[in-house]
């Protein structure tokens, strides 16, 4: 019973913070119709500036705030200086040109931080167990998370849903050359959501470092569950992405968690062993799979035909 | 009675709140040239979509020679002789005008599941693309590649590519847009020559060429079809005056 | 008369020309390396043409082609551990295992478009990854070692250096023959015309999800053939062969080439692999170079080398 609860929790933060991760590659997509391949990347400095500012400041809070204004600037930077160019293009063309920005990354990573990866220790006050319930503890940080990151989908849900801001977003989202005409400056704009987007998948990095490590293609890995989310949750759709995102995050933890036993009571220890680990990877594709069979527009698509 | 070629029966198609298609039902007889007309955004485009499968509808049926089509996808309804051409001109741009008018006619020769032999080889598809060029009048420009055609040659272009797979209904989607005057006099021409042989469903606001061809006229204004008779039927009526006629071209003066 | 020099057909000329001669100046030289270095830019190529064949005639940009290197890697190395080391047995189930391969997740991926096409076929390679990195029994992480390589009872020696590098020629050049022969016939033309105007082709009556299907399948298959040299030629097979940065090198080489001609791959594999080469012996650090390399390349070279040839020769 502790450890369902505990991979629930476990399964909810993973959740969550791939849906932090997906918003920012769905916003950008949906805004300004860009592929961003290196929305992985940033998830990797941010992480990486926040193992490097903590140590530095000596404070997790302040390393973190660090981390995330420097993961945000990096994007606005790499927003202005290159990828605007790319607006308009085929997204063969974002697809490229931002793989390239890959290599460069990992290579740049390597370079100035060393290829061992870093490690990002919790002060003290985040490794104290919570009694979530009675006789069940669950690790402050985790929670932290699941806090942090709820806090971030509201406010997301309310710039998206209810300021100005968020109403030229979803407008620029449908039509683009509209925006223009009411006289925004759409280039401002599009800098903003990108560095929205940026900052988002800084957070995620940064709030996954400690528990997993600091390393080099960290985000290559993760970027591929933000498309399945994306996929799985409809084209466009945020409210999509949140609901995915939590579906994928429960079934790849609690597959984990508990596919070998169940595996282990139907087949052979040996056959159990072999195939668990294969399967339990698989299961986010089968999902995928079975959505695209069923649904292929996703689950929760904003329009309805 | 016989059957008509083409029964659409209340036919309705809704976009979010609007009605674009508001049970709109219509015939066509085999040798007829049926013109819808009505002012833009009257769902011209919606209805002949729903026709040839693009966009599927929401009640009501289409019928041709008797069989149920209503929600056959598109690709097969041109097996069953239906053929159009797109308002905004859909080509293959890359290739030349033969290989366009030849490519639908090999989509009527079997399957393509042939791997080997080069098909620009093949005689039969071949002179089957040049006799539907010849007859738009594009022979001379079999070997051009679509991108450098002129406007008024595309749009006979779409013409040969629906005649090549030999419909038994031709849906025409504003063929004239953009058209000057000897290249629309020119798709006239063509049109009275070809309704012979094939049913043609025609959407156009050029009024001169619709009251010089039509059997019969329909006219939709937001979705609905307001009135639908003879051409001298249509000029006199009320509503379509009101409507469409009266304000938005001048009519013409015909004899 | 004038005669006009086509520079497109005489590069392809001097490449074909260089390939052909390449072991001769090789044991002339003593240079052996080369000859590792082209057998397996040769291999690349072949993968890369397949890519092509979807990507650039079909219009449909996977980011998994990756997989199919690794299928066709593994069916042969599964195989050899298993004590089957024969050719004749291990390249067909090669073969037979990317075709079928391609027809599920085609079948799967090509219900959707564009971006999310792009999406899936990258999320279905990755899967691959993972499954081959579960399999304990094959070395998993760590990859396996192939002992002996495909035997074909006497007819070729693969472990000959030579021998091997041609016979992954001869299937290089007889994959783009057959390229060539399926892009110009009917069902090329389909697939053609479906990459520049789906709407078009339904009207006039071609089922769209059909024929791209079997064009998936076809270009899948081919690379299972790649990956199947590939594994001969390292002596070693392992998930990273399937890695999605893998299947983005693939992607490279056909768009750095010229994505839709027949011999753009084969340029685009050798500049790609010769560029990693070179730039790796001045630094470790030669992704730093070539990513912004990529990136310049996008925002203003357009249509690859042989876009660039192309131009030249009219301008």
């Amino acid at each position: 019973m502790l450890l369902l609860v505990e991979q629930f929790l476990n399964g909810l933060q993973f959740g969550l913070l791939l849906f932090l991760l997906a918003a920012g590659l769905t916003l950008v997509f949906g805004i300004m119709d860009f592929v961003n391949l290196a929305h992985g990347s940033l998830y990797m400095m941010g992480a990486y500036f926040a193992a490097t500012f903590v140590a530095y400041t000596g404070s997790f809070v302040m390393g973190a705030l660090l981390a995330l204004g420097a993961t945000l600037l990096l994007g606005i930077v790499l927003e202005f200086v290159a990828l605007r160019h790319l607006y308009g293009r085929d997204h063969l063309d974002h697809v490229l040109a931002t793989f390239g920005l890959i290599l460069f990354f990992n290579d740049a990573v390597r370079l100035i931080w060393g290829p061992a990866g870093l490690a990002l220790p919790l002060p003290a006050w985040l490794t104290v167990p919570v009694p979530i319930l009675p006789g069940i503890y669950y690790p402050a940080y985790r929670l932290a998370i699941i806090v942090v990151t709820l806090a971030v989908a509201l406010l997301l849900y309310v710039v998206v849903m209810r300021t100005r801001l968020g109403m030229l977003i979803r407008a620029g989202a449908s039509n683009r050359e509209m925006i223009g005409a009411l006289g925004i400056n759409i280039k401002l704009l599009y800098t903003l959501v990108f560095g929205l987007g940026a900052a988002l998948a800084g957070l995620a990095g940064l709030m996954q470092a400690p528990i997993l490590t600091v390393q080099i293609g960290m985000g290559e890995n993760i970027l591929i569950l933000a498309f399945v989310i994306i996929v799985i949750g409809g084209i466009g759709s945020i409210r999509g992405a949140f609901l995915a995102a939590i579906l994928v995050g429960m079934i790849d933890t609690l597959g984990r968690a508990f596919l070998p036993d169940l595996l282990r009571k139907i087949l052979s220890s040996a056959a159990a062993s072999t195939a668990a680990p294969a399967l339990s990877s698989m299961l986010i594709y089968i999902l995928m799979a079975t959505v695209l069979v069923v649904r292929p527009e996703g689950l929760f698509p904003a329009n309805r035909r | 009675m016989a059957e008509p070629l083409l029964r659409v029966e209340k036919l309705v198609r809704r976009f979010g709140g609007i009605l674009a298609t508001d049970h709109v039902s219509l015939d066509v007889e085999s040798g007829e040239l049926h013109a819808i007309i009505g002012p833009n955004g009257a769902g011209k485009t919606t209805l002949i979509s729903q026709l040839t499968g693009q966009l599927l509808p929401h009640a009501g049926t289409i019928r041709l020679a008797g069989r149920d089509i209503t929600r056959v996808p598109a690709y097969r309804r041109s097996a069953l002789g239906l053929a159009r051409s797109f308002q905004i001109t859909s080509l293959l741009p890359d290739f030349t005008a033969a290989d366009n008018v030849a490519l639908a006619a090999q989509a009527h020769d079997g399957h393509s599941f042939h791997f080997w032999h080069n098909a620009r080889n093949i005689t039969h598809l071949r002179a089957s693309a040049q006799a539907a060029l010849h007859r738009v009048g594009l022979s001379d420009r079999a070997d051009v590649v679509v991108s450098r055609l002129s406007h008024g040659e595309q749009r006979e272009l779409e013409l040969a590519v629906a005649l090549a797979t030999r419909p038994q209904l031709l849906l025409l989607d504003e063929p004239m847009a953009g058209l000057g005057m000897t290249e629309s006099a020119r798709m006239v021409k063509l049109l009275q020559e070809l309704r012979r042989e094939v049913a043609i469903v025609l959407v156009e606001h050029d009024m001169n060429a619709v009251f010089a061809l039509a059997d019969r006229i329909s006219v939709l204004v937001y979705g609905r079809v307001i009135a639908s008779g003879p051409p001298s039927e249509i000029r006199g009526n009320e509503d379509v005056r009101r409507a469409y006629l009266g304000e938005q071209h001048a009519v013409t003066t015909h004899g | 008369m004038i005669a006009v020099l086509n520079v497109r057909a005489l590069t392809v000329v001097l490449v074909i020309a260089g390939l052909v001669l390449l072991p001769l100046y090789t044991s002339l030289s003593g240079n052996v390396f080369a000859l590792t270095l082209f057998t397996r830019i040769v291999i690349f190529a072949l993968a890369a043409s397949s890519l092509n064949l979807i990507m650039g005639y079909g219009g449909m940009m996977s980011f998994g082609h990756a997989a199919y290197l690794g299928i066709g890697g593994y069916a042969v190395g599964i195989l050899a551990a298993e004590g089957v080391s024969s050719g004749f047995i291990q390249w067909p189930v090669a073969l037979f295992a990317s075709a079928l391969f391609a027809l599920v997740i085609g079948a799967l991926s090509l219900r959707t478009r564009g971006v999310y096409f792009i999406m899936i076929t990258l999320a279905f390679a990755q899967m691959a990854y993972y499954v081959a990195s579960g399999l304990a029994r094959y070395g998993g992480d760590d990859g396996l070692t192939i002992y002996r390589r495909s035997d074909f009872a006497g007819l070729i020696n693969l472990s000959n250096k030579v021998q091997f590098y041609y016979l992954c020629l001869l299937c290089l050049l007889g994959g783009i023959y057959l390229i060539w022969r399926i892009v110009n016939s009917r069902f090329g033309m389909v697939v053609q015309g479906l990459r520049s105007n789906e709407q078009r082709m339904q009207a006039i009556g071609f089922p769209a999800t059909r024929y791209r299907l079997v064009c998936f399948v076809i270009s899948g298959t081919i690379c299972g053939l790649a990956g199947a040299l590939l594994a001969n030629n390292t002596d070693f097979i392992s998930p990273a062969v399937m890695y999605w940065t893998r299947s983005g090198d693939l992607m490279v080489m056909v768009i750095l080439g010229g994505m839709g001609t027949l011999f753009g791959p084969v340029a685009g594999a050798i500049v790609y692999l010769v560029l990693e080469e070179f730039l790796s012996q001045f630094t470790e650090y030669w992704a730093l170079i070539l990513g912004p390399l990529l990136l310049a390349v996008v925002l203003f070279g357009r249509g690859g080398l042989f876009g660039l040839l192309g131009r030249l020769q009219r301008g």
